[in-house]
Parts: C-alpha cells; sequence; structure tokens
C-alpha cells in the first residue's frame, strides 16, 4: 500500500494552511470508506458462510453428484420428453418475449426520462418520477410477473407486463442519466433562440444521447433475455425457461438440460458478438 | 440559390424518409412479436387493473401481522446470501481477472481460457445453476449461495478484466523499469488506482443479487422468495404484500447505502 503523504514533513516548517490538508483529508476518507466497506463485506461473510451449511451435511458427496451432473449435462446431452423443434420455437419465444419488452420500455422510458431529466423537467417532478421507479426497480422482475398472472391469467400478457415494468423503471433511470450529462449551456443557448421544448429534444437531446440509447437498450435486451428464461421457469410463462424447469425438475433429466443449456449459449454467443461488433462501431 | 434550397429540401426528405422506414420497421416488428407470443396490446391499457387489484389485496392486513417474524428472518438471511456469495466471487474473480487480463496475463491462452470459463459462467441461465445445484446441494441456503457465486463470478471476472485492461500499460512499464516485481506492481501500482472502480462493481453487485436472491429463492425453495410464493399460492395475500414490502425496503435501502459509498469514494 502507498503510505500517506503527511509522513514526510519538512522540520523548518510545519504544514498548517487549511490548502494542504484538504487534498490528504480528500485521499483519506477515500481509503478508508474502501477499508471499512471491505472490513464489513469481510465480517459478514466468514461469519455467516459456516452458517449457510446444514447439520448433516456431506460436501463430499453433494460435490461429486454435482460434477457427475455437469459432465452429463455438458457431455451426453439428448433429447427424450421434447422435440428439438419444440425447443426451437420455445426459444423463439423466449427470444420474442425479451425483444417485445425491449421495444415497449425502451420506448415508454425514453418518455419517462424526458420528464425526469433534471435538464427539462422540474424538481419535484425528478424526484417524484425517479422514486417511484426506484421502487419499481426494487421489485424482483418474477414478482411482477406472478402479481400480473393473477389479473390477466397465467400467460403472455402477464409475462410481457411484467418484464416491461422492470424494464422501464431500469431504462428511465439510464436514460435520464445520459440525458442529465448534456451541458446546460446548450439547452440554454436554444431557449434564448426562442426554440420550444420539442424542438430542444428533437434537435439537442436525441442526437446527444443516440448511442448511449443504443448501447443500454442493448444491455437491457441482454437483460430481459435472461429474464424471460427465469419467468418462464418461476412463473410458468412459458418459452425456454419453462422447458428448463420441466425437465430439470419434473423429469430430472439432465441431459435434456444439456441440450437447452447449449442453446441458449449459441443464442448469448450471438448477442456478444452483436454487442462487441456494435462497441467497435461506435468507438 | 435555388439549388441550395433544393440540397436543403433533399436533405430533410431523406432523413423524413429514413426516420419512416425505421418506425415502419420497428411497428411490424411489434406486430410480428405480438401475433408470435400471443399477446394482446389492450392489457397493455389494463395495467392499472393489476395496480388496483395489488392495493387491494396486498395491503397487510390483522391477520399478516403474526408473518412478521419469519419474513424478518428469512430476509435477513436472503440479505447474507446474497452479501457473501457476491464477497466470496469477488476475491477469486479478482484473481482470475488479474491472471486474465491482456495487459498482465503470464501466457495469452490462459486469458483466452479464463475468457471464456467466465463467458460461460454469465450466459448459463440462473435457472439451470439453481436446478442443477437443488438436485446436489438440497434445499438449503448453500444452493443459493453458489448459483449466485457462480453468476457473479462470471460478471466480475470479465468486468474486473476490463477495468484492468483499461488501465492501460505504461503505468506498469513504469514500474517495471525501477526494477519492481510482478507482485509489487499488483499491490502498489494497479489495485490503488482501480480499487474505486472494483468497489463500484462489487456495490452494483450486490445490489443485483439481493434481487436475484429472490428469484433463487423461488427455484430451490429457501429464503424470500420460498416464502413469497408460499404465501401467494395459499392465497394469502396480505402476507405475501407484507413480503414484498420488506424486499422493496431491502432493496431500497441496499442502494440508498451503495449510494453513500459512491459518493464518499468519488
Amino acid at each position: 500500500m502507498i503510505k500517506p503523504e503527511n509522513q514526510i514533513s519538512i522540520p523548518t516548517r510545519q504544514p498548517a494552511g487549511p490548502r494542504l490538508s484538504i487534498p490528504l483529508r480528500f485521499r483519506d476518507r477515500r481509503r478508508v470508506t474502501i477499508l471499512m466497506t471491505l472490513i464489513v463485506l469481510a465480517y459478514i461473510t466468514l461469519a455467516t458462510l459456516p452458517t449457510m451449511i446444514p447439520s448433516h451435511f456431506k460436501l463430499g458427496t453433494a460435490l461429486t453428484s454435482f460434477a457427475e451432473n455437469i459432465k452429463i449435462m455438458f457431455w451426453q446431452p439428448h433429447l427424450a420428453n421434447t422435440t428439438f423443434i419444440t425447443l426451437l420455437g420455445a426459444l423463439g419465444q423466449s427470444i420474442l418475449l425479451a425483444f417485445l419488452t425491449t421495444l415497449i420500455g425502451s420506448v415508454l422510458a425514453f418518455f419517462f426520462a424526458l420528464a425526469s431529466t433534471r435538464r427539462l423537467a422540474p424538481t419535484y417532478l425528478v424526484l417524484g418520477i425517479q422514486s417511484l421507479m426506484a421502487v419499481i426497480r426494487a421489485i424482483p422482475t418474477v414478482l411482477w410477473v406472478l402479481i400480473y398472472s393473477v389479473v390477466f391469467g397465467l400467460g403472455a400478457n402477464a409475462a410481457v407486463v411484467g418484464i416491461t415494468f422492470h424494464s422501464v423503471a431500469y431504462l428511465t433511470k439510464v436514460y435520464a442519466d445520459s440525458m442529465d450529462e448534456l451541458s446546460p449551456g446548450i439547452i440554454e443557448t436554444m431557449q434564448a433562440m426562442g426554440l420550444k421544448k420539442s424542438a430542444i429534444i428533437r434537435q439537442a437531446i436525441i442526437p446527444y444521447m443516440m448511442p448511449s440509447y443504443l448501447s443500454w437498450t442493448f444491455i437491457r435486451f441482454e437483460i430481459n433475455f435472461a429474464d424471460a428464461i427465469a419467468v418462464g421457469a418461476a412463473a410458468g410463462a412459458g418459452g425456454i425457461g419453462y422447458q428448463l424447469f420441466m425437465s430439470s425438475s419434473f423429469y430430472f433429466n439432465f441431459h435434456e438440460v444439456g441440450v437447452m443449456v447449449y442453446m441458449i449459449l449459441a443464442f448469448a454467443l450471438v448477442l456478444e458478438i452483436i454487442s462487441y461488433r456494435l462497441r467497435t462501431a461506435t468507438n | 440559390m435555388n439549388s441550395d434550397v433544393q440540397q436543403v429540401t433533399n436533405f430533410f426528405n431523406t432523413k423524413r424518409l429514413r426516420l419512416s422506414i425505421i418506425l415502419v420497421i420497428f411497428g411490424l416488428a411489434y406486430i410480428g412479436a405480438s401475433i408470435g407470443l400471443g399477446f394482446q396490446t389492450q392489457s397493455l391499457l389494463n395495467v392499472q387493473a393489476g395496480i388496483a387489484w395489488l392495493i387491494h389485496n396486498f395491503i397487510p392486513n390483522e391477520a399478516s401481522q403474526g408473518y412478521w417474524n419469519e419474513i424478518i428472518q428469512q430476509l435477513f438471511r436472503t440479505f447474507i446470501v446474497a452479501v457473501a456469495s457476491t464477497t466470496c466471487a469477488a476475491v477469486v474473480s479478482l484473481f482470475l481477472a488479474i491472471i486474465g487480463a491482456q495487459t498482465l496475463t503470464p501466457a495469452i491462452t490462459v486469458s483466452w481460457v479464463i475468457r471464456c470459463l467466465s463467458s460461460l459462467l454469465r450466459n448459463i441461465p440462473i435457472v439451470a445453476w439453481a436446478m442443477i445445484l437443488l438436485f446436489s446441494f438440497k434445499q438449503n441456503d448453500l444452493t443459493g449461495f453458489l448459483a449466485l457465486f457462480f453468476m457473479t463470478l462470471g460478471f466480475l471476472t470479465r468486468a474486473f478484466m476490463e477495468t484492468i485492461e483499461d488501465f492501460g500499460t505504461e503505468k506498469i512499464q513504469a514500474l517495471q523499469a525501477t526494477g519492481a516485481t510482478y507482485l509489487q506492481v499488483i499491490f502498489q501500482g494497479l489495485l490503488p488506482e482501480i480499487a474505486v472502480a472494483l468497489m463500484t462493481w462489487i456495490l452494483y453487485m450486490i445490489e443485483n443479487n439481493v434481487r436475484d436472491a429472490t428469484l433463487v429463492g423461488l427455484l430451490t425453495g429457501t429464503g424470500i422468495g420460498f416464502i413469497f410464493n408460499l404465501y401467494f399460492k395459499s392465497l394469502r395475500y396480505g402476507a405475501a404484500g407484507l413480503v414484498v414490502l420488506s424486499v422493496i425496503i431491502l432493496v431500497v435501502a441496499v442502494e440508498l447505502i451503495s449510494n453513500l459509498i459512491g459518493r464518499l469514494l468519488s
């Protein structure tokens, strides 16, 4: 670790003025914060990790069985209860679900972000919308889908609305953050020129935030794909997640789980290549 | 003069045309996806019905007061699982990221192996992790811990690796020129510089894992996710509402704390 600089002192004159002590205190605050956070995290982890392991637990057996299952999954994937075509359809459904929720979410979130950016909206609106979004974000997606599946019935409607809720809350925050980065001088200049709000949005805000809009939307698409799988499994909303849940907890067929995991990984690979291309294209 | 006007008009016309084409493509994609999924657009207009139902049924009533004890206990366990899995994953992934970052790696093959491993861990859906682990480790907190651990390991390794690569090579070379060893470069040069960025990632991941722990709990039958499912499916909506409320409080509290730490760090 680097020693703090106040160890080096000139013997003849002690640095007494506030100018010298401010940067030192500043750096110390950072160090203390990091150390304190690490200590708290380490304490929580070390104190509670042993309590998680239940009594009469044979770690050895569990690990061998885990290794065995992983081996079955990755080395011997084959299908028994469904066909490959069915699974492909289910994967397609999950992808469509992710796409649809991202599309609806990004459009709605754009307007919410306009209403909650510091550059355009009054403070009470900013605070109101951002706290509402924080509360919506705090509820996990699965709970939203479960709640809406009671209202709409189990199926696509509940899944779309549930995932959209979370997407809107997430995207509103990141869009508003990237709009806040626009320098206020530009907007003030445009206002001084007598431009209306709609013109400011079209000519200043949209061109400025377009790159971050695209990259955040794409990131959200990846998250929504993972969410679509999770929601299918935990809330029975269909798609490949549901198939995954059925074969792992009803048929206990890990060969089948392997096939599905490979399919999901293949799609994730495609997404990763696209995101790599996007990043190199924008740089 | 006239040709200038023509040019400007042409410019705006192409711009408008492009915008319309993009809008039409997305509109068609929306309709296609809706039909493919069997999603009815009008249900978006019924969102308020869901909220109304939520407010009507999920208000904790007298009977649900008795559940506080169990909810608090399970909420605490969920929080612990999220924090412990993130911390353990952070330690391992810092090691992996240093070995695997292209600027510090001992061999380029090691870097590629770690890159592939982290991508694999990240992209296997958490549902699959939870289910495989549930089968071997049975229904306890350890299962949830391990599922979150593997996910977080994949994610943080990637994030840490990119942070280290952004650090660049100049400072490393400068330190090496003074005769510093590999370990000295890492502990004296690299870690103090990137500590703030790493901390931010860890805090973000804890926030995320608190939310994901609910999902994992739902799948593996532990923690707050399990009792939500239990109350919800046995139609004890008051108690389920209490669970939702407590999850909101926990997540918002974690977010506020991590914002506070973030502000102290900047």
